[in-house]
């Protein structure tokens, strides 16, 4: 075998076995993703939103009342406004809205979802509602309940923590005991001992996630639209990006304590920006631009579009580009400011 | 165990002016010196006397401000490393490995390797091959962490205070392993604050002081030279009678030193001042005396 591929499996090899002996830390790392997403969607499964939620497409200078038309007068009903019938009608078939009335159509129409009790019953009220009639419009598609959009959250954020400090930590340690050092006076070179810090990671912690995509897709049912090769694709390229941004933080330190800080300092704006729990649609543009910064962004835009809509991978160039992009740049910075020892 | 071999075999390591500075420190400064094929080098001195500094320069991990370090001629060149073995004064090993794992990494890592069954046996690891290695007592850690600096089948070893901290049944254990890789023709260079093994294992030493050599040779030459007495030890309960005697004593805690080069005239007139000689103690010069006599303080200060 040529000496370098040699060093690197060795290398990869005995952090993988350091991690898998480490049976506390594997069970907390099998255990609590799986834990998370069931206690979300506990949380958040129960009732706290509008009894029913209309999406209204109307001219903008018209007011979405009565005067429009009185089935906008109906109690417990929350209406809103929409501006393309593109954008809206997804909602509908995925049941994130009940209804949706196009008013800029001729005649004006209403669009429901005929495997949704709620769009059904509120198409009787607007039978007896009086007023201008809407044409029906029937569409179909099955509900993507909240659980269904927020475990590739849970499971990505969770993937995140795991890259970052799984190996900003545990590099950080190697330099403070002088492990690192000890591995410098032999023919390793830091590039081989990045890459099998990286891939003994990725490896786990894909191994890991597999297990744990398994249970919460058994306890919850969760939906799974696209292709399974797809999404470890997809998922790999995103763990490897973050990884190696672990790495760039790493590159130096040898105080575990300031490690810690520094990957809290990234880890937590992204667990807010990246639409971990919530859609970014509609937040400023400001934090979206942010947030395009950051590869956990990327890899939850491409699951989502893989387990919800059934994406392809041809349809997910760009968060695809990005990541690999992110993984070159961090891995190339790493690398490059790798230090052996602590000065 | 001075084996007197001569000292006119090619160099192994060739070093001249070695300065180090760092921010704060001048930690060496101005060190030359040659290293002979299989011979075994030491280098003494206290702490912080710049011994580590020196040691890690000449295994290739520590550039020097200024001066040369020759290996067989050649500057040290990138494949340095894959011919060298070090052993650090502490090293950590990855946790949850055990020793026969550590060994087949650490063996992995070099082109040319040596069978690990006779590192196995070189060392003495047998009992202990599938212990976790954090598991090990300080003996079998230094054990292991020679076997990890032999590899690759090295021909210039480097053990840097390989002893220190471990007790003395482990010490000796440890002298008897180094005197078998040194028959086995490999070059050693050493670092220790103690100057026994020093004493023991070198053929050739440089006492370091405040980064500069303060003195060179063949360690019972050395003595030789600076010395041609010997010291008595005597309970310090006796050092009124002591002085009663005409002998110049020194007290030294618990007990009295005399120094004298006439032993047999010096016990005569112990003998003749009434002063019990039950504990007397004769022993020869050391190099720890050597050190307190060139410095004016003593090793571990």
């Amino acid at each position: 075998m040529n000496g370098s591929l040699r060093r690197i499996a060795a290398a990869t090899w005995a952090r993988s076995l350091e991690f898998v002996r480490d049976r506390s830390s594997l069970g907390w790392n099998l255990v609590f993703p799986i834990l998370m997403v069931i206690g979300l969607a506990f949380v958040f499964s129960g009732p706290g939103q509008p009894l029913f939620k209309v999406a209204v497409i109307a001219p903008a200078e018209a007011k979405l009342d009565t005067s429009l038309h009185p089935f906008l007068g109906t109690p417990q009903v929350q209406f809103y406004r929409e501006d393309s019938r593109d954008i809206a009608l997804p909602k509908v078939q995925r049941h994130r809205i009940d209804l949706l009335i196009d008013f800029t159509a001729q005649p004006p129409q209403y669009w429901v979802n005929e495997q949704s009790p709620k769009g059904q019953l509120l198409e009787r009220l607007i039978a007896g509602s009086g007023g201008e009639p809407l044409v029906r419009q029937a569409t179909t598609g099955k509900e993507i309940r909240y659980v269904d959009w927020v475990a590739p959250g849970v499971l990505g954020m969770n993937m995140m923590f795991a890259c970052l400090f799984g190996i900003g930590y545990v590099i950080v340690r190697y330099r403070k005991n002088g492990y690192l050092k000890r591995l410098n006076a032999t023919p390793l070179r830091a590039f081989e001992f990045l890459l099998a810090q990286l891939l003994s990671r990725l490896a786990l912690i894909l191994i890991v996630n597999i297990f744990v995509f398994a249970a919460c897709r058994m306890l919850l049912g969760l939906r799974m639209e696209g292709s399974y090769l797809d999404l470890l694709i997809v998922v790999a390229l995103g763990a490897f990006s973050m990884i190696a941004m672990g790495l760039v933080v790493s590159a130096r330190l040898s105080s575990e304590e300031l490690a810690g800080g520094i990957l809290n300092v990234i880890s937590t704006p992204m667990m807010v920006v990246c639409g971990v729990f919530f859609s970014m649609d509609g937040s400023p543009r400001a934090l979206q631009i942010a947030a395009d910064f950051l590869p956990l962004t990327h890899l939850l835009s491409a699951a989502r579009a893989i387990m919800l809509d059934g994406a392809g991978l041809s349809q997910l160039g760009y968060p695809l580009a990005v990541m690999g992009a992110m993984s070159a740049v961090y891995l190339t910075l790493g690398a490059a400011l790798f230090k052996w020892r602590q000065d | 165990m001075n084996s007197q071999t001569p000292i006119t075999s090619v160099p192994v390591l060739e070093v001249r002016d070695l300065v180090k500075h760092f921010k704060q420190v001048k930690a060496v400064n101005g060190l030359s010196f040659e290293v002979r094929a299989g011979t075994c080098f030491g280098l003494l001195g206290p702490n912080g006397a710049g011994k580590s500094t020196t040691i890690e320069m000449c295994e290739g991990l520590l550039t020097p401000t200024s001066g040369s370090i020759r290996y067989r001629g050649e500057p040290l060149g990138p494949r340095y490393r894959e011919r060298v073995g070090i052993q650090f004064q502490s090293t950590a090993l990855q946790d949850h490995l055990t020793v026969i794992e550590n060994l087949r990494f650490f063996s992995a890592l070099y082109p040319v390797r040596r069978p690990i069954d006779e590192l196995i046996a070189l060392c003495r690891l047998e009992e202990f091959l599938d212990r976790d290695s954090k598991k090990l007592s300080g003996g079998q850690r230094q054990r292991l962490l020679l076997a990890i600096a032999l590899v690759n089948d090295p021909e210039l070893l480097f053990l840097d205070e390989p002893t220190t901290g471990l007790d003395p049944q482990a010490r000796r254990n440890f002298w008897d392993l180094v005197t078998d890789i040194k028959a086995r023709g490999k070059t050693i260079v050493l670092t220790t604050h103690y100057m026994e093994e020093a004493y023991l294992l070198c053929d050739e030493i440089v006492i370091v002081d405040a980064g500069q050599i303060i003195a060179r040779g063949v360690p019972s030459q050395l003595l030789a030279e600076h010395f041609n007495d010997s010291m008595l030890e005597v309970p310090a309960a006796e050092a009124h009678k002591i002085a009663a005697t005409g002998l110049a004593g020194v007290a030294k805690g618990e007990t009295v030193e005399i120094q004298t080069a006439d032993v047999n005239g010096a016990v005569a007139a112990l003998l003749a001042g009434g002063v019990s000689l039950a504990q007397l103690r004769i022993r020869p010069r050391t190099l720890e005396d050597l050190f307190i006599e060139l410095t004016g303080r003593g090793l571990r200060e």
